[in-house]
C-alpha cells in the first residue's frame, strides 16, 4: 500500500510538535530540555573547565566533548544496556563535529567544554533533538558561538519526500524508506551534519534539502524563544549594567 | 567643538537600545555601526556571539553577557579554596575554569620561614579573599593575600552564583550589598568569580541574606531590582 | 556522595551544627522537613512504567522495562526485578562518565533491598511458564539534577516506576510485542519507602541538601512498610551510630515514610501531588 498519507495526519513537511527549555539542569553551567513528538532529550554543559587526562589539552584553544547516551528506559522494545555503544559514540562524534564549528573558544586554551545528551524517549530523530537540546544549553552556558545549531530529519518514504521521521515512518519495510538526519547554522544555511539511511536520486536528495531549510527555520525559532524565554518576566524592563 | 562634530553628534542620537539576543541574531545592519564585545561583523550585518544583553549606544553595538564561567582579571577580588601545598605555595580552586596559585612572597606580611609548616598558615579545604596580582596569556593564575580584608575565611557558609551577576549583588558604589548586610546583620563578601561567603548571628538572617542574593541573580537583568529586593528584605524580616 | 574529608572546612561545618541546633537548615528547612516533593508517573512513555521525582532541585526519574526470562533453577516459579541506578554526568559536575561508581551501586542495592524486602512485587505473579518463562523487570533509576538525598528519591523513583508500569502484550509465539500497549498493570502488593536520616555533631535531619551532604558524619536509611515495619537498613557515613541514636533515627523516619507514600494516594495514572 503506498504511503500517500503519513499515519499521524501530518502534512509532508510538517514536524511533530516541539517544546524548548532552558535552565531545566539547576547544577548545570547551561542546560535545555528539547522534544519533538514522542523524543524527548536533555542537554547539560559543564565548562569551561579543567581537562583531564593532560595530553588531550589544547594550548592554543579550549576543545568541546560530546556525549550522547540513551537511557536504559527510552526506546520502544527491549531495555538499552547502560554504558556506550558503537552507535552512541558514533553519534557523540558527528554531534561534537556539529557543534564545533560555531564555538569559539580561544579565550579558554587548555580547557574543555563537556557536553551531555541524555534522551528519556525516542521515536526516532534522536541525534537532532540531542542536537538541538545541546545547541540551547550551550548558549545558556554562555559559551561564545557565532550561531546556534539545528537540527531535523529528511527522508523518503515511497515516493514521498517528507519531514521528521517517526520510528513507525523509518520502520515501514514494505515501502523504500530513506533517512537523513541534517543539522544546520540556521543563519547562514550550512550545513554541520549530514547522514543518510537508505537511497536516494541527486534530485530527491535536492528536494529534501529544501524542504529541511523551511523546517530548520521554523525549529531555529523554538529554539531562540525558548533562550529568550529565561529572561522574560511580565512587565518589568531589561535594563542595563 | 567644531561644526562637523556637532553635526555628527546629531546625526547618530546617543539613544541607547536594550534588548536579550540570543547566539547568530543579527543586531544592527550597515557599515554605520560598529561591533563591540560579544559581537562580529560579518559583511554588513552586526551579529551576536553569544547570548546576552544587547546594547547600543551611538554607533556602539555591544553585547553583556548573562551567563557563563568567571574569566580571571588582575586585581579582581576572588573567594578560593586550598586544594593543595607544594614547596612554593598553595594551590587554589577559584571557580573557574583554571587554578590559581599564592607563593609564599603573597602569602602574608609577614616572613615565613623555609622549614615552616605551610598547613599552619592556609590549610587544605580552607578559603580565602584574595586579590588576583598576574593573569598569562596561558591562564597562570598568582593570587595575593597582602592588602586590606584580604584574609583566610572561617565560620559562617559559602555559596555560588554565576559571575556575571556579581556587579548586580555589589549595586551601585556598593549600594545593594551593604543594604543586605544592613538588613540581614550578615557579614558578607563576595567574590568577583560569583562565590559568596557570609556570616551572621542569627541562622533565619543568614538564610534571607542568601535568598535576597539568589533573587538578585535571577533578576539581574530587570529594572527597579534595588526597590524589589528591600521590598523583600523588609518582608522576611517581619516574618522573622 | 563520597566526601573528600580532607577538604572538608571545619570552621564552615561547625557553623552549620550551630545553626542546626536551632533547627534552622541551610534553606530555613527545620531538622525534620522534607523539601516540596513532587512524583509525577507516566513520564517515560515507551518506558512500561516511568516516575519522575522532584525534590526540591534534586530531580530522579525511573523507568521499567520488561522482558521474559527463564527463572533461576532454584526459583523456577518465580521471575524477579532488579534496580539500576546511574549517576549521569549531566546531573553533577562531580559525575564522570564511566562504569558506575561505588555511591550508583549503594543507592542501587538499598532501594533493591527496600522494595525486594518489602514485597513490593510477588515473584510468583511474575512467572509464566513454571521453570521455562517468568518477567523480569528492569528498574532503572536515573540522575537528572543532584541536589541531595539522591537515595531517597532514587528509591521514591523506583516504587512510582513500579506503580505505573504495565505488562506489554505478548504473540502467540512468546514474543514481546512492546509497541502495543497491554492493558495488565502489575500488582504492587506493598509500598515500601525508604528514608535516610542523617547525623551531623547530636544533629539528627531527614533530605539533605547536596551543600549539608559535604558535612554529614553519618547516616542511616531505613526502609518502611505500611504499617511501620523496618524492611531494610543501610548504615553510611564514617561516625558510628549508638544505640540511641539509632533509635531516635527510626522515630524521626517513621512518620516521614508515610508522608512520603501519601504522595502516590492519588493512586493511578498521573498521580502528581504537592507536598510540604
Amino acid at each position: 500500500m503506498a504511503y500517500t498519507k503519513r499515519h499521524d495526519g501530518r502534512k509532508f513537511d510538517e514536524t511533530r510538535e516541539i517544546t524548548a527549555k532552558v535552565g531545566v539542569i539547576k547544577n548545570a553551567d547551561g542546560s535545555a530540555y528539547f522534544k519533538i513528538g514522542s523524543t524527548e532529550a536533555y542537554a547539560a554543559v559543564y565548562g569551561p573547565r579543567e581537562l583531564y587526562p593532560s595530553f588531550l589539552k589544547d594550548p592554543s584553544r579550549g576543545v568541546i566533548r560530546c556525549y550522547y547516551n540513551m537511557l536504559p528506559f527510552s526506546g520502544m522494545g527491549e531495555r538499552v544496556r547502560p554504558g556506550p555503544s558503537r552507535r552512541s559514540k558514533e553519534i557523540s562524534y558527528v554531534t561534537e563535529k556539529a557543534l564545533q564549528p560555531v564555538i569559539n573558544l580561544e579565550d579558554f586554551p587548555n580547557t574543555v567544554v563537556d557536553v551531555y545528551i541524555e534522551l528519556t524517549e525516542t521515536d526516532a530523530g534522536s541525534r537532532c533533538a540531542g542536537i538541538c537540546a545541546a545547541a540551547m544549553a550551550l548558549a545558556d552556558a554562555g559559551i561564545p558561538m557565532r550561531d546556534i545549531v539545528t537540527a531535523v530529519s529528511a527522508g523518503k518514504v515511497g515516493k514521498n519526500i517528507l519531514i521528521d521521521l517517526d520510528y513507525s515512518e523509518e520502520a515501514i519495510d514494505d515501502e523504500p524508506v530513506a533517512d537523513m538526519p541534517v543539522a544546520m547554522l540556521p543563519r547562514t544555511k550550512e550545513v554541520v551534519l549530514l547522514q543518510m539511511d537508505g537511497q536516494l536520486s541527486e534530485k530527491e536528495l535536492a528536494d529534501a534539502l529544501v524542504m529541511v531549510q523551511k523546517a530548520i527555520d521554523k525549529i531555529a525559532n523554538i529554539q531562540r524563544e525558548a533562550l529568550k524565554a529565561k529572561f522574560a518576566d511580565g512587565d518589568r524592563n531589561v535594563i542595563g549594567e | 567643538m567644531s561644526d562637523v562634530e556637532v553635526q555628527q553628534a546629531t546625526e547618530v542620537a546617543p539613544v541607547e537600545i536594550k534588548r536579550i539576543v540570543v547566539p547568530g541574531e543579527v543586531l544592527a545592519e550597515g557599515m554605520d555601526y560598529l561591533p563591540g564585545e560579544g559581537t562580529f561583523r560579518d559583511n554588513n550585518q552586526i551579529i551576536a556571539n553569544a547570548l546576552g544583553l544587547m546594547i547600543i549606544r551611538g554607533r556602539l553595538v555591544k553585547l553583556i553577557p548573562l551567563s557563563g564561567k568567571y574569566m580571571p582579571k588582575r586585581d579582581d577580588i576572588v573567594i578560593g579554596m586550598v586544594t593543595d601545598i607544594t614547596s612554593k605555595g598553595w594551590i587554589v580552586d577559584i571557580n573557574c575554569a583554571y587554578h590559581a596559585m599564592i607563593t609564599l612572597r603573597d602569602a602574608t606580611a609577614e616572613f615565613i620561614p623555609k622549614e615552616a609548616d605551610l598547613s599552619k598558615y592556609f590549610n587544605i579545604g580552607e578559603y580565602v579573599l584574595a586579590r588576583i596580582v598576574k593573569v598569562t596569556s596561558q591562564k597562570l593564575i598568582d593570587l595575593s593575600l597582602r592588602g586590606p580584608r584580604l584574609m583566610k575565611l572561617t565560620g559562617g557558609r559559602l555559596f555560588e552564583i554565576n559571575p556575571t551577576k556579581v556587579p548586580r549583588v555589589i549595586g551601585k558604589k556598593a549600594s545593594m550589598i551593604t543594604m543586605i548586610k544592613e538588613k540581614t546583620a550578615c557579614n558578607v563578601f563576595v567574590g568577583q568569580n560569583g562565590l559568596i561567603w557570609l556570616n551572621g548571628n542569627e541562622p533565619k538572617g543568614e538564610v534571607l541574606a542568601v535568598n535576597a542574593i539568589l533573587k538578585i541573580e535571577r533578576e539581574s537583568h530587570l529594572s527597579g531590582l534595588t526597590e524589589e529586593i528591600e521590598k523583600f528584605l523588609d518582608e522576611g524580616l517581619k516574618n522573622l | 556522595m563520597v566526601i573528600e574529608m580532607s577538604l572538608v572546612n571545619k570552621s564552615f561545618k561547625e557553623h552549620l551544627n550551630k545553626t542546626l541546633g536551632k533547627d534552622i537548615r541551610y534553606d530555613m528547612r527545620k531538622k525534620d522537613a522534607f523539601r516540596d516533593i513532587k512524583v509525577e508517573l507516566g513520564v517515560a512513555t515507551k518506558a512500561e512504567g516511568s516516575c519522575r521525582v522532584t525534590m526540591g532541585n534534586t530531580v530522579v526519574i525511573a523507568g521499567t522495562k520488561l522482558s521474559i526470562e527463564k527463572p533461576y533453577p532454584d526459583r523456577p516459579e518465580e521471575g524477579s526485578f532488579s534496580v539500576n541506578t546511574e549517576l549521569l554526568p549531566l546531573s553533577s559536575p562531580d559525575f564522570e562518565s564511566g562504569p558506575p561508581s561505588i555511591d550508583a551501586i549503594e543507592i542501587s542495592r538499598v532501594a533493591d533491598r527496600t522494595l525486594r524486602e518489602g514485597r513490593a512485587v510477588d515473584f510468583k505473579k511474575l512467572l509464566i511458564t513454571s521453570g521455562e518463562k517468568a518477567w523480569t523487570i528492569f528498574i532503572d533509576v536515573v540522575s537528572i539534577n543532584d541536589d541531595g538525598n539522591l537515595l531517597d528519591a532514587s528509591e521514591l523513583a523506583a516504587l512510582g516506576a513500579l506503580l505505573d508500569t504495565k505488562f506489554p502484550k505478548v504473540d502467540k509465539n512468546g514474543i514481546i510485542d512492546y509497541k502495543t500497549p497491554g492493558e495488565k498493570r502489575l500488582e504492587v502488593d506493598s509500598m515500601p519507602v525508604l528514608v535516610t536520616v542523617c547525623k551531623q555533631g547530636s544533629n539528627l535531619f531527614v533530605d539533605p541538601l547536596r551543600a549539608e551532604e559535604e558535612f554529614i558524619e553519618g547516616r542511616l536509611s531505613i526502609g518502611f512498610l505500611d504499617d511501620g515495619t523496618i524492611c531494610a537498613l543501610q548504615k553510611g557515613g564514617d561516625a558510628p551510630l549508638t544505640t540511641e541514636e539509632i533509635k531516635a533515627m527510626c522515630a524521626l523516619a517513621a512518620p516521614k515514610a508515610v508522608e512520603l507514600r501519601k504522595l502516590f494516594n492519588k493512586g493511578d495514572k498521573g498521580a502528581t501531588k504537592k507536598k510540604r
